[in-house]
């Protein structure tokens, strides 16, 4: 306040300029437009609001041309590419887990909703591997962290999924196989169109890479 | 007539003690919440009544507590933007944009890239529309009339939809982050906010046919919930609020962050600071966000969406898969957070209720040694024992929506 420079009163079409900001000059301030007493009514208001919800009625009832309802679970809309839904955990060429246990998700995830137990893999160029993987779907506070965070492309909330209601608890809890086994919790064109295997180009880039990129 | 008027009001006259008419004369305590249709949010008020009219109120809020301000200390900075989400859960984007603001603030992060503030100011004006378009709807439904309601709420759901398309989620977005913005824009956005504002004036319209002229509406607003110029500005309301009362102050204009000082608005004052001038104020307001939008639209640039600086931004995906150097930098994030420097910031920006700010004291870890949010919900609902007292039961029903309390951010 008391920033502003006095300028003229001019009206325009409906605002009435009180001043303009000295900093910022394209910034005026107005006053809004008040109905006074003479511009209100009963009836011809009544009657015209009316008219507006009937125009509403046909166009919905009669034309069906603005309807917004969806029938939905008959018609369901597909979630956008960027949505966050269901985790699922991505998948090597020979179906195994792609994640190394590196404990990055569960100590990025506010909720604390990720539980991985580790474990040595028999391949030892991976080393480690989750023998528990569980993410409880009740705490989780679908930020999508736990995505980003993953320095392997091994998690992912691109299932076009969200968690369903469960009748106990416990049932919330997707457990590692749970979210390997894709087909079952993705639509069968969002899989296809998505894939299990991950696109991310890791590794054997070589010396150069940095010139190369 | 005036038989039935004390009938429902009670005695005409309370400190006529034989003016009861029958009725019992002593005053009678009710609560009204914590989950009442009319209230937003849990809030409770424990209403003192004589008959009809309200003698002293008690407001209680704090259903909602989930401690943010704690929270956050235990949560690394980047943590805490799932928590800000939540705070007024009607506008997160505003929320987000503030936070990452505080934390630049601390860091010294004064330059962002153009495309970057041309990004968080289109955000933070859908999420503004949202609001207010929630506001006025609700309120609206709340006097009964229930058409204006499902129009302004279906244009919000065009504004949510895109801003999921955009973030990932609905409403608790998340999308902000500190040093700048976690996806950079999607290639129709721009085009996807011109054809929702082309739509919303013609809804807005109709919902503006159906409510300002009508006698019903106007009396139920005019005159309610007075607040003067000098309280509002001893209250330390702001926002709509605040403007209504005719005192001119918006952040966005008398301390302009991001590009606000590049952009063209007008701030809308009202004269009486009573309910039918919030109201006029938060359409007016709306109008505004659409002109800010479609020059956003306009002049958007080209370019990055995230600051140049390792300190706050994790390395690009390609790095930490290949480098060793991306690698560690990626587990330094996640392990230690982002480390601020030791210091202390106060930020704020123009939320949809009033001035939103955050103060962070920081230790230099990768966490805030402590965090305020001073939010506008809380300190406008001060006024409201203050606007009833002496009215009518049902006119707390418009005072309270026009004060448009979210429980999430005034209960932090
Ligand atoms: S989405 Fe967020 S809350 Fe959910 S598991 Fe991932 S990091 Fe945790
Ligand atoms: S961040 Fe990725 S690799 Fe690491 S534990 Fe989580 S899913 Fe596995």
């Amino acid at each position: 306040m008391g920033h502003h420079a006095e300028a003229p009163a001019e009206s325009t079409d409906e605002l009435v300029v009180l001043s303009v900001s000295d900093k910022n000059k394209k910034v005026r301030t107005v006053q809004v437009h008040r109905p006074v007493p003479e511009e209100v009514s009963f009836l011809p208001a009544l009657a015209k609001g009316l008219g507006i919800t009937l125009k509403h009625f046909f166009g919905n009832v009669v034309a069906r041309k603005e309807t917004e309802t969806i029938q939905y679970p008959e018609e369901k809309k597909p979630y956008p590419a960027r949505n966050r839904g269901l985790h699922r955990l991505m998948l090597r060429d020979d179906d195994t887990e792609r994640c190394v246990a590196c404990m990055c998700c569960p100590t990025v995830c506010p909720a604390n909703c990720i539980t991985i137990v580790p474990a040595e893999r028999d391949d030892k160029g991976i080393e480690k591997h989750p023998a528990v993987f569980e993410i409880d779907e009740l705490r989780c506070v679908v930020c999508g962290f736990c995505v980003e965070s993953c320095p392997c492309d091994a998690i992912r909330m691109d299932t076009g999924e969200h968690a369903t209601a469960v009748e106990h608890r416990y049932e919330s809890i997707m457990t590692k196989e749970a979210m390997m086994d894709h087909k079952s919790i993705m639509q069968p064109d969002v899989l296809a169109k998505r894939g299990s295997l991950s696109t991310a180009v890791q590794g054997g880039t070589g010396p150069k890479w940095r010139e190369e990129s | 007539m005036s038989e039935l008027k004390t009938l429902i009001l009670g005695r005409k006259n309370v400190d006529d003690p034989d003016d009861t008419d029958g009725m019992p004369n002593d005053l009678m305590t009710v609560n009204m919440g914590p989950s009442h249709p009319a209230m937003h949010g849990t809030i409770r008020i424990e209403l003192t009544v004589d008959g009809e009219r309200v003698v002293e109120s008690d407001i209680n809020p704090g259903y909602l507590h989930r401690g943010f301000e704690k929270e956050s200390e235990h949560a690394t900075y980047t943590q805490v933007f799932p928590y800000a989400d939540r705070l007024n859960y009607v506008s997160p984007m505003i929320n987000n944009v503030g936070w990452a603001l505080a934390v630049e603030k601390l860091m010294g992060i004064t330059e962002l890239p153009p495309r970057l503030q041309y990004v968080r100011v289109m955000i933070s004006e859908l999420s503004r529309i949202t609001d207010h378009l929630t506001c006025v709807g609700a309120s609206a439904m709340e006097l009964g009339a229930f058409a204006p309601f499902l129009f302004l709420v279906k244009v919000r759901e065009w504004i949510y939809e895109l801003l999921e398309e955009l973030s990932g989620a609905r409403l608790t977005h998340s999308y902000v982050r500190v040093g700048g913005v976690a996806r950079d824009l999607t290639p129709d956005f721009c085009d996807r906010v011109t054809s929702i504002l082309d739509r919303m004036e013609g809804v807005l319209d109709e919902a503006k046919g159906l409510l300002n002229g009508n006698k019903i509406f106007y009396d139920r607003m005019s005159g309610v919930g007075v607040f003067s110029k000098e309280d509002a500005i001893s209250y330390g309301l702001g926002g709509p609020c605040l403007r209504a009362c005719g005192v001119d102050y918006d952040v966005r204009k008398d301390h302009p962050y991001l590009n606000y000082d590049q952009l063209e608005f007008d701030v809308p004052v009202g004269t009486s600071g009573d309910c039918l001038d919030r109201y006029l104020v938060r359409l007016e307001e709306i109008r505004q966000s659409t002109r800010i939008l479609r020059q956003c639209v306009a002049q958007i640039p080209e370019g990055p969406v995230m600051v140049d600086d390792p300190r706050c931004v994790m390395p690009d995906k390609s790095e930490t898969y290949n480098t060793i150097e991306g690698m560690i930098r990626h587990f330094k994030h996640i392990v230690d957070g982002i480390r601020v420097e030791p210091g202390e910031a106060y930020t704020f920006v123009e939320g949809g209720n009033g001035e939103l700010g955050f103060f962070i004291v920081a230790d230099g870890t990768g966490r805030p040694w402590k965090a305020y949010c001073r939010s506008p919900s809380f300190i406008n609902l001060q006024t409201v024992s203050k606007t009833i007292s002496g009215r009518l039961i049902s006119d707390i029903v418009p005072i309270f929506g026009m004060i448009n309390m979210i429980g999430g951010e005034c209960d932090k």
